[in-house]
């Protein structure tokens, strides 16, 4: 269940043969086509999470498809903050699931004197 | 040689562009995609050629004789990966590049003439668990199967109002997915009203009933259920979608205890209507009205000077209004007028076609009592992740009465998306704390002065060294 690429054999609209390439996604290597959006290639292979949230820890992945919303964040060859629905893919590429920084937030009234 | 400068080669800039040409002169046109075309024409990438890449479009001819016309023009630049960041008095800087990527080319563009295409996307109303990977807008499950043949799901809910969802489900269908069911707010005697008083003002806007037509047959083939009055007022799921609920609603879009019912689906797209991005007129100092969108007259003129707009930034109309008033504002922004005679077959589309477009608001606007179907933990913000609950604990405990002081308090709308998600949601909800249903500060979540966001290394090199931008300087 989930997302997937339409098969090119069945599609109706007969794509012609497209270019396979790979990235590696958080560590997996991942097939695609060449042309697709590193969200593209993903969800082409059922992977539909790939940043936590800030607060709650939870799960995000792509919304609006469009740019707009910026839930697709992602982690691309080192660089943050990068659109996954807008970046196009290139073979080799490497994506790293997208966690905040660390923080270390100090709880005050533990370190309170005693 | 006069220049006109567009901003966005969606349908309307595209028209523009060719009436502008038309009209001598000469045009710069600016799109961030990597292709024009926009939302409504997103396609495959040239890496990804389709023989029958037509069967995924309407008006697929209509736009590639644009897009043929307008790239064998030497005098008609087409900038693609142009992301405008910023408009300051009528300079307009623009990073060229790939998106949310590094030195990329700064440049400032300065034209006499500027026409603002720059569309809309949709607006979606919080639900409990529409934060849940699996949850797409309409429009992203649609940009999916056209530009990337990629399907959102295998059994897949469709809710929310609109004609939209229509062609969304055909997409969805021709991808292979099962469509379990169109949800679509708005009542049958409602839609029946709206779409049936006045029909010789429909007979005239042929293509589009043509085109409504086609998905309705479509969704008899392919038995897709296609119920009225009913919304999709929660999603399940542990880390991704596993079901969904969907409620009789009532006119108000209150949903009507006892009605809900469970269903299993891997995904779920729900579109209310749209919203126009109008940050980019709104910096150039275009006049908004009251049903904000940009005001336009005859013309296409804004209320600046020079300053043109076309598409669905005036009002939520579709393809073939966008098309017309592309065209009209293109022929004027290159020094022509409405009423001139070779734009006469325009102003009549336009005029029919904005008749077409207050039937849909009238027949599927957003209901007062949505927010009926929201929980205390329900997400309204979700980039930063701000509940009902806190919206509302916050605005009763602060008293605060406008949209500024209560956007800081909450944070609601603050994240990265600069509240284009929630920005109208949260408007709505907060205002229902203040006397009268308004936030009295006159503050609206359409403005947003850098309108995307760009690494602050970019920032930092664009004022370090002005003398590296190219200027065009197009007066």
């Amino acid at each position: 269940m989930g997302t997937y690429r339409v098969a090119a054999q069945i599609d109706s609209i007969a794509p012609e043969p497209a270019t396979v390439i790979t990235i590696s996604v958080d560590g997996v290597a991942v097939d695609g086509l060449l042309g697709q959006t590193l969200a593209g290639v993903m969800l082409g292979s059922d992977i539909m999470a790939w940043r936590n949230t800030s607060f709650g820890d939870q799960p995000r992945g792509l919304f609006c498809g469009i740019g707009i919303c910026f839930e697709c964040l992602v982690v691309v060859n080192g660089q943050r903050d990068v659109r996954a629905c807008q970046r196009r893919a290139a073979s080799g590429d490497q994506i790293e699931f997208h966690r905040d920084l660390p923080v270390h937030v100090e709880d005050a009234e533990s370190e309170g004197p005693s | 040689m006069k220049t006109v400068l567009i901003i966005g080669a969606g349908p309307a800039g595209l028209a523009a562009a060719a009436a502008a040409r038309e009209g001598g002169a000469r045009v710069v046109l600016l799109d961030s995609a990597e292709d024009v075309g926009g939302q409504y024409w997103r396609h495959l990438p040239a890496t990804r050629p389709a023989r029958n890449e037509s069967l995924l479009h309407h008006g697929w001819s209509t736009f590639r004789s644009l897009r043929e016309r307008l790239e064998g023009d030497e005098l008609c630049e087409i900038v693609t990966w142009a992301h405008v960041w910023a408009i300051e008095d009528r300079n307009i800087h623009v990073l060229v590049g790939e998106p949310d990527g590094t030195n990329r080319d700064a440049r400032v563009y300065n034209a006499a003439a500027v026409v603002m295409a720059t569309g809309a996307y949709d607006r979606t109303l919080p639900i409990p668990g529409w934060e849940l990977p699996g949850v797409f807008t309409a429009g992203g499950a649609q940009a999916l199967a056209k530009g990337e043949r990629i399907a959102v799901g295998h059994r897949v809910v469709v809710g929310g109002a609109g004609p939209f969802l229509l062609p969304v489900a055909e997409s969805l269908v021709v991808a292979g997915s099962t469509v379990v069911g169109v949800y679509e707010a708005s009542h049958a005697r409602r839609l029946l009203g709206t779409w049936t008083t006045r029909p010789w003002e429909l007979a005239r806007t042929a293509s589009k009933v043509t085109e409504m037509l086609g998905y309705v047959s479509n969704h008899v083939r392919h038995r897709i259920p296609y119920v009225t009055g009913r919304a999709v007022t929660a999603i399940q799921g542990a880390d991704r979608v596993e079901s969904v609920t969907v409620s009789a609603i009532d006119r108000s879009w209150a949903p009507i205890a006892g009605t809900q019912k469970t269903i299993d689906v891997d995904a779920v797209c729900l579109g209310h209507g749209f919203t126009p991005r109008l940050e980019l007129p709104i910096a150039a100092g275009c006049r908004v009205n009251a049903r904000r969108f940009i005001e336009v007259d005859e013309d296409q003129r804004t209320s600046v000077a020079g300053v043109f707009a076309a598409g669905e930034i005036t009002g939520i109309g579709g393809v073939d209004l966008a098309l017309a008033e592309g065209a009209i504002a293109g022929h004027v922004a290159a020094g022509g007028a409405a009423s001139d005679m070779q734009m006469r077959q325009h102003r009549v589309r336009r005029r029919r076609f904005r008749q077409f477009a207050a039937r849909i608001e009238s027949a599927h606007g957003i209901g007062e009592n949505w927010s009926k179907w929201l929980t205390d933990e329900t997400i309204i913000c979700r980039c930063e992740e701000v509940s009902f609950g806190r919206l509302n604990s916050v605005a009763e405990a602060s008293q605060a009465t406008g949209l500024r002081s209560l956007k800081l308090l909450t944070r609601a709308g603050l994240g990265i998306c600069q509240g284009r998600v929630c920005g109208r949601s949260v408007e709505e909800l907060l205002g229902a704390h203040v006397p009268g249903g308004r936030l009295i500060d006159g503050v609206s979540s359409d403005r947003r002065p850098i309108a995307t966001p760009i690494r602050l290394g970019e920032l930092a090199q664009e004022l370090d060294n002005p003398a590296h931008l190219e200027r065009t300087n197009t007066k």
